[in-house]
């Protein structure tokens, strides 16, 4: 086994995902066959390869710094569940109020 | 002949000249629609109120002469965003998302005066390989109703080959384009990364995705993506070099060009030998119109899988982020605090593929796995890209089979998330090498269609073009239609 049941919790908690009690078996065992399949990589000789991590060849273009109103704060809000004065409404961050902190 | 039968050249001249106008054209796309939709499934989402209004008002400004793709139908890929109309990327997370702007490809479209059809099904968040992780609807593969149409572009696929629209739309990351034009017996172009805005997609592998169509024919493929390449100045990534007519000079042959074989896409072994004997029989057929066939080798290709969905899984684990709940996406009820809500909102609103990538991903970038993961992917990336480049040398493209089987049973392999990765096997490395890749139908097996796929240089998408059109004019498979088997 590439990873366990506990590996996968603290990643999911990462992942602010959450999986019931009975899944992370068969998500485990899905979950590390991937794994070994990925770690295949372990065979290849990477001794002074430079990573890529883009997608481009040519040079990245950047436009000119300067403010454009494409979207309004209305259009913005269409999608949003709850709102109050301009607000997203969302439930209290803390459990238990300040003391729960 | 049908309306629908026609090439997007040939519609546009009886536009010209009066024989049809383009509300006869709209019409005769929804007639399709009603005809086929049940056995198919392709779309999420129907614009015609909305199509048959703009059709009307294109017929009386006019047709301009000068603008081919004018009154012209289209359908687009659930990932891409549609200004007022719901954009879901398949997926339960986005099931009642009106995006408030259109991607850039839409607005280049609506400019040229292109008419959206509607939104088309996917795996979620175009992760998949049959357009079986959608949250909403089975898509069907139009030559055969019990097999999948591929994916993730599956619906943007089926609706091509079933002849209810004669373009479409897909976004292809590690084959999501190529593969399901494979399946279905058509034209799917994955362009060179940075050739089109990716502003609007929803984003997946941000350093793998691209937008590309689909069509019946290669022209048609390369008057679409003349329309919507080019640079965009919201798109950072995108390339501000020329954008060439990628139809001009498309029927200038392949005499003299140097066709390199990549052996290590050749599985003699393979449990379906059609499709390697319909790419070796296609190989001939290059050969006859006087290419020079070149066996060469792509040393690290069976390295791509890993690397894959290593890069791919991280920059989607990251991209996701952003669905927490908040500012628009499902939300779930009944949370105690924020960070109940974030984990309740992703539990329920994300479906179990995109977990695995989202977990996969987590995993290969968290502390102690990063440098033999992410780190060791990146290395091998830059190996792959260099197999590509060295080549590239020597040939002016590549031609290989685009997928390992034709289209599968639906329910056949969606529980087995190794086999599914390893289709991918013959196109993921394109996507890491960022070079563009159109695959084309070239024969068939076991009476489903296969698909072959040229591979080019970066940003040389015309020889593809010019190298898939004359393959097309020497042969009929293009011409098939498919049988609805299995259908009432």
């Amino acid at each position: 086994m590439a990873i366990n049941e506990e590996t996968v919790k603290h990643v999911a908690k990462l992942a602010k995902l959450e999986f019931k009690e009975e899944e992370i078996h068969d998500f485990t065992e899905g979950m590390d066959k991937i794994i070994q399949l990925v770690e295949q990589l372990e065979d290849l000789d990477t001794t002074g390869v430079e990573g890529t991590y883009h997608g481009i060849t040519h040079h990245s273009v950047l436009r000119e710094d300067k403010a454009k109103l494409e979207v309004t704060r209305e259009e913005l809000f269409k999608n949003v569940k709850t709102q109050q004065d301009g607000y997203i409404k969302v439930p209290a961050i803390m459990d238990n109020g300040e003391s729960g902190a | 002949m049908a309306i629908l039968d026609h090439t997007l050249e040939a519609l546009h001249e009886q536009l010209v000249n009066g024989e049809l106008t383009s509300l006869q054209i709209m019409e005769a796309v929804y007639d399709r629609i009603e005809e086929t939709e049940e056995q198919v499934g392709a779309f999420l989402a129907l614009s015609k109120t909305e199509a048959l209004a703009k059709a009307r008002e294109i017929d009386e400004a006019g047709i301009d002469p000068h603008n081919i793709l004018s009154g012209l139908p289209i359908g687009i890929k659930d990932n891409i965003v549609t200004k007022g109309i719901t954009t879901t990327a398949a997926s339960k997370m986005l099931e009642d998302f009106v995006p408030v702007y259109d991607a850039t490809v839409v607005e280049k479209l609506n400019e040229i005066g292109m008419i959206s059809v509607g939104k088309l099904n996917m795996d979620e968040f175009a992760m998949g390989g049959s357009t079986e992780n959608s949250a909403f609807k089975v898509t069907r593969n139009p030559w055969n109703l019990s097999k999948v149409p591929g994916g993730s572009s599956g619906g943007s696929a089926a609706a091509v080959a079933a002849g209810q629209v004669p373009v479409s739309l897909g976004s292809d990351t590690g084959g999501s384009i190529r593969e399901p034009a494979a399946f279905t017996g058509i034209v799917g172009m994955k362009p060179t990364y940075g050739r089109v805005s990716r502003f609007g997609l929803i984003a997946f592998g941000s350093s793998l995705d691209q937008i590309g169509p689909f069509s019946r024919t290669v022209k048609d493929n390369a008057l679409v993506l003349n329309a919507i390449s080019g640079y965009d100045q919201r798109d950072s990534t995108s390339y501000d070099g020329e954008t060439p007519d990628f139809t001009k000079g498309i029927e200038k042959g392949v005499k003299g060009m140097r066709i390199g074989v990549p052996k290590e896409y050749f599985h003699e072994d393979a449990k379906e030998k059609g499709i390697v004997e319909s790419v070796r029989a296609a190989l001939k057929t290059y050969e006859s119109l006087g290419a020079e066939i070149v066996e060469v080798s792509l040393p690290h290709s069976k390295y791509g899988i890993p690397a894959y969905y290593i890069i791919a899984s991280s920059e989607a684990s990251s991209n996701l982020q952003r669905f927490d709940g908040i500012r628009y996406g499902y939300r779930a009820d009944n949370v105690n605090n924020l960070d109940e809500l974030y984990v309740k909102s992703r539990s329920e609103g994300f479906g179990l593929e995109v977990k695995r990538r989202i977990m996969l991903g987590t995993f290969s970038l968290s502390a102690g796995f990063y440098d033999a993961h992410f780190k060791k992917a990146a290395q091998a990336r830059t190996l792959i890209r260099q197999d590509f480049e060295k080549v590239f040398e020597d040939v002016d493209f590549l031609v290989a089979p685009t997928t390992t089987t034709t289209a599968f049973d639906i329910g056949g392999q969606i529980d087995d998330p190794l086999t599914m990765y390893m289709a991918d096997i013959l196109t993921v490395p394109v996507n890491l090498a960022g070079v563009p890749s159109v695959s084309i139908p070239c024969g068939f097996s076991e009476e489903m269609p296969v698909g072959m796929q040229l591979i080019g240089k970066h940003f040389d998408e015309k020889t593809l073009y010019r190298a898939a059109y004359a393959f097309e004019q020497a042969t009929d498979f293009h011409k098939q239609k498919p049988a609805f088997k299995g259908g009432k």
